[in-house]
């Protein structure tokens, strides 16, 4: 029948094209980060110097920026969202307050990145420089510090949603059994519920982690760009994703252009690690509750 | 029983912790959403939605050719995933277990996870660069690559959920298999689909990363795929980082306008999914 | 005489390596109402399915021996012709739930890009519907979605649908079994009409059912064909004791 065999046919031809997207792309940044690569090997990302005058280039700051303030924006995010999966996974599982709850979270995340930057920019960053002030630090106002508070709080409905829905999935009759003991809810819950979802958390902050690692603009709009490690989390730095923001369009000669690259190259690798491991958790949770 | 005692402080104070958490991190969302439209809503106006930016320290001015752009490229993007992706999408759902839907599964999670900045530089290398100048295409193309694994899960999970009966009642009638699918499973499957296409819309329009290098921005208007373009993130971004009071009023306009697409988007696509919900 | 219109010949099926179907051999008169019977997970419904080819879409599923539709084999047929000529009405009903009534009985002649006339198509949606003894009760909802109707009305709008493409047989998995006793009723009704236009072969585990309506009997028992005959005959002098079995309650 030709017909079935030109529609399985197209069904494969779309296949490819996603396939060739991922493989196309993966090349493209390992071809256009080979120049640098070459030319500096792998003291590339050890190396402290980024010097366009000079054309030495070396990705440490970006690094340290990158880890400084993803892991700052997860310590400090960690708290809240867990609060929230909580509270709409223990105290309000139902009606029109615990929609309205999801529905704000879902907003968090709905919100454009760059407009988070805008009012980091005019709002948080003299708020923060007046703190600066206040304990007697350089008043830079930018800075890791500023980049952190206002990824952490994007970051929130990465875990939370994720959370929330391993805590829903917590068998009744489990929890149930420890208040027949005479636990309280907070015993149930710390000793219960969040034991159980456990795996289902750790992938949440893997998202959360990921999605930190690899976010531009908000923190390009705060961070400062200092292409220098920061000596301390209030001054101004760049993240792997902020300096490529700021300096790509204004790259001149190779090496510039594909050191660019090969941190675009290394935010590619680990964001690809985590997506899968993320994946793979979530896939070995829902099987194993689903048991 | 001062262990008991205990025991219940305890408990209420964790339940008052979480309630305050809570509260703590939806805080922050209510600071901006009424900080970004007390200062946007006094910016907008029929001139600012109509006229083009006018130059710095020249009053007044608007942001149509980023609103043009966005359009121009939200159409580009979607021209591009929606038929890729759906038809992907049909792939993974009619083939559950096979080595390449796995494969394929893999794929779309990793592009799903690629930071925005990078797809820039991937759009940048394949079609910037050889054209020799930015462009509105290449900026769409960007868009596209984020928007593909969107649709692509999304229209798996819609056909999957549609129950394996239907496509027996088909094919019992001597309706082919390929027939089936396209004029049985996919307008069932409708709804969901389209939902999900407007969420990613949604989630692409606001997107500013993936322009900085490709459609790059624009101070006039442009209509020509060809040649760069603005959009409305584009123009928050730059005049956000400007030091003109002017320009900083239209951005705080253009981010109302591009919350309220995003919310607007978000709405709709739940209203399709519930309006036009396939009985079972 | 009666002739016969279709039948099978050492039918043998398998799911993958599982043999459930052994080496069946069973003719079906035309005209006249044949009803599969035997306990859960004997191969009835397995059966039916080779008949009009709906097994093999099963991963993994094979076929064995010959199926000859007026002396014609089926499998050398292409398979969605098959599927016209016999046509099928599952347990559960299922019409489609993005089509009207109206779009529904048609739907074999929408789907496979029949162009029909207005006025073929609306005497094939009243033929059809009148003899599955649902016209007066839709007639003025033509065009409405069939979601709302009651269950046995959806189970008689699929028969109707099937219908409509003028099969030479009928096959009927277990119609009633989802359906209430009045539904019931009324379906098993209509088969004494049914049968003067098209063949009929009626997949049932419920006993009484099989003998208000059916002229033949075939006891199947764990993929076996154990017993057939007429009806009255099976009924009453079973020849085979694990028919008599069956049906006393023993097994099944």
């Amino acid at each position: 029948m030709k017909g079935k065999r030109a529609f399985k046919l197209s069904l494969i031809i779309a296949v490819l094209i996603v396939a060739i997207i991922f493989f196309a792309a993966a090349i493209s940044l390992t071809l256009g980060s080979l120049p640098a690569l070459k030319e500096f090997g792998w003291k590339f990302f050890f190396s402290k110097e980024w010097d366009p005058v000079s054309d030495r280039f070396g990705a440490l700051p970006f690094l340290v920026g990158t880890l400084l303030t993803s892991f700052l924006a997860l310590i400090i995010s960690l708290p809240l969202s867990l609060s929230i999966s909580i509270l709409l996974g223990e105290y309000m599982k139902n009606g029109r307050f615990s929609s309205t709850v999801k529905s704000l979270v879902d907003l968090i995340a709905a919100v454009p990145s760059v407009i988070y930057g805008f009012w980091g920019l005019e709002v948080l960053v003299p708020f923060v420089r007046n703190l600066e002030i206040k304990f007697g630090i350089v008043p830079y106002g930018v800075g890791i510090f500023t980049a952190s508070l206002i990824l952490s709080f994007m970051i929130i409905p990465n875990t939370a949603s994720l959370a929330r829905e391993v805590i829903e999935l917590v068998p009744g009759d489990l929890k149930e059994a420890a208040y027949s003991l005479g636990a309280t809810r907070y015993e149930v819950i710390k000793k219960v519920t969040l034991p159980y979802a456990r795996s289902g958390i750790l992938a949440g902050i893997l998202l959360s982690l990921g999605r930190a690692l690899g976010e531009t603009m908000a923190v390009t709009m705060v961070i400062g760009n200092n292409n220098n490690i920061p000596k301390n989390l209030f001054y101004p730095a760049n993240t792997m994703a902020s300096v490529i923001a700021n300096e790509f369009t204004e790259a001149t000669g190779d090496i510039y252009y594909s050191s660019l690259i090969a941190i675009g190259f290394a935010l590619f690798l680990v964001t690809a690690l985590f997506g899968i491991l993320g994946r793979y958790i979530i896939n070995k949770t829902t099987i194993k509750i689903a048991k | 029983m001062k262990g008991i005692r205990l025991r219940i402080l305890k408990d209420r104070a964790f339940k008052f912790a979480i309630y305050l958490l809570s509260l703590l991190s939806l805080t922050p969302l209510f600071l901006i959403m009424f900080y970004t439209f007390r200062k946007g809503l006094k910016a907008i106006n029929l001139q600012f939605l109509t006229h083009l930016p006018k130059p710095v320290g020249v009053e007044g001015g608007g942001i149509s050719n980023a609103i043009v752009g966005t359009f121009l490229l939200v159409t580009i993007a979607s021209a591009i995933s929606i038929p890729v992706g759906v038809w992907a999408g049909i792939y993974l759902s009619e083939n559950k277990r096979s080595w390449i839907s796995e494969f394929l599964r893999i794929t779309v999670d990793i592009l799903q996870a690629i930071p925005s900045i990078v797809i820039g530089i991937i759009a940048y290398l394949w079609v910037v660069k050889p054209m020799g100048r930015f462009s509105a295409l290449s900026g769409g193309i960007a868009l596209a690559i984020m928007m593909l694994p969107i649709v692509v899960r999304n229209t798996e999970e819609v056909l999957r959920l549609i129950p394996p009966y239907l496509k027996e009642a088909s094919l019992a009638l001597g309706v082919p298999y390929h027939r089936t699918i396209i004029k049985v499973i996919i307008p069932a499957g409708i709804p969901g689909i389209v939902s999900g296409i407007l969420l990613g819309i949604s989630r692409i329009a606001g997107e500013t990363a993936p322009l900085l290098f490709t459609a790059f921005g624009n101070q006039f208007m442009n209509w020509n795929i060809m040649k760069p373009v603005n959009a409305l993130p584009l123009l928050i971004f730059n005049y956000a980082m400007s030091p003109y009071d002017e320009w900083k009023r239209l951005a705080w306009g253009a981010s109302v306008v591009l919350i309220l697409l995003v919310l607007a988007g978000n709405i709709i696509s739940r209203m399709v999914a519930k309006k036009w919900k396939v009985q079972f | 005489m009666e002739s016969t219109i279709l039948k099978t010949e050492n039918l043998s099926a398998y799911y993958g390596e599982v043999k459930v179907l052994k080496s069946i051999s069973l003719s079906f008169a035309e005209n006249k109402v044949t009803a599969i019977l035997g306990p859960s997970g004997c191969g009835k419904s397995t059966f039916i399915r080779c008949l009009n080819r709906m097994h093999e879409l099963v991963d993994g599923a094979k076929v064995e021996g010959r199926v000859l539709l007026r002396g014609q084999d089926v499998y050398s047929m292409e398979s969605t012709i098959v599927r016209r000529k016999i046509g099928m009405v599952f347990q559960k009903p299922n019409p489609f739930p993005t089509m009207s009534i109206y779009d529904n009985v048609i739907a074999g002649y929408k789907l496979n890009s029949i162009k029909l006339k207005k006025t073929e198509a609306d005497e094939i949606v009243e033929g059809s519907l009148k003899k599955a003894a649902l016209w007066d009760e839709v007639k003025n909802y033509l065009h409405k979605k069939g979601t709302f109707l009651s269950g046995g009305q959806q189970q008689r709008l699929c028969i109707a649908r099937a219908l409509a493409m003028k099969p030479e047989v009928l096959l009927l998995d277990e119609p009633t079994s989802a359906l209430d006793p009045k539904a019931t009723a009324k379906i098993e009704e209509l088969m004494e009409e049914l049968k003067k236009t098209v063949t009929i072969v009626l997949v049932t585990h419920n006993i009484g059912q099989a003998s208000r309506i059916s002229d033949y009997t075939a006891f199947l028992y764990l993929g076996e064909l154990v017993e057939f005959g007429p009806t009255q005959k099976v009924f009453t002098v079973p020849r085979d004791k694990r028919t008599e079995e069956y049906l006393i309650g023993k097994i099944g």
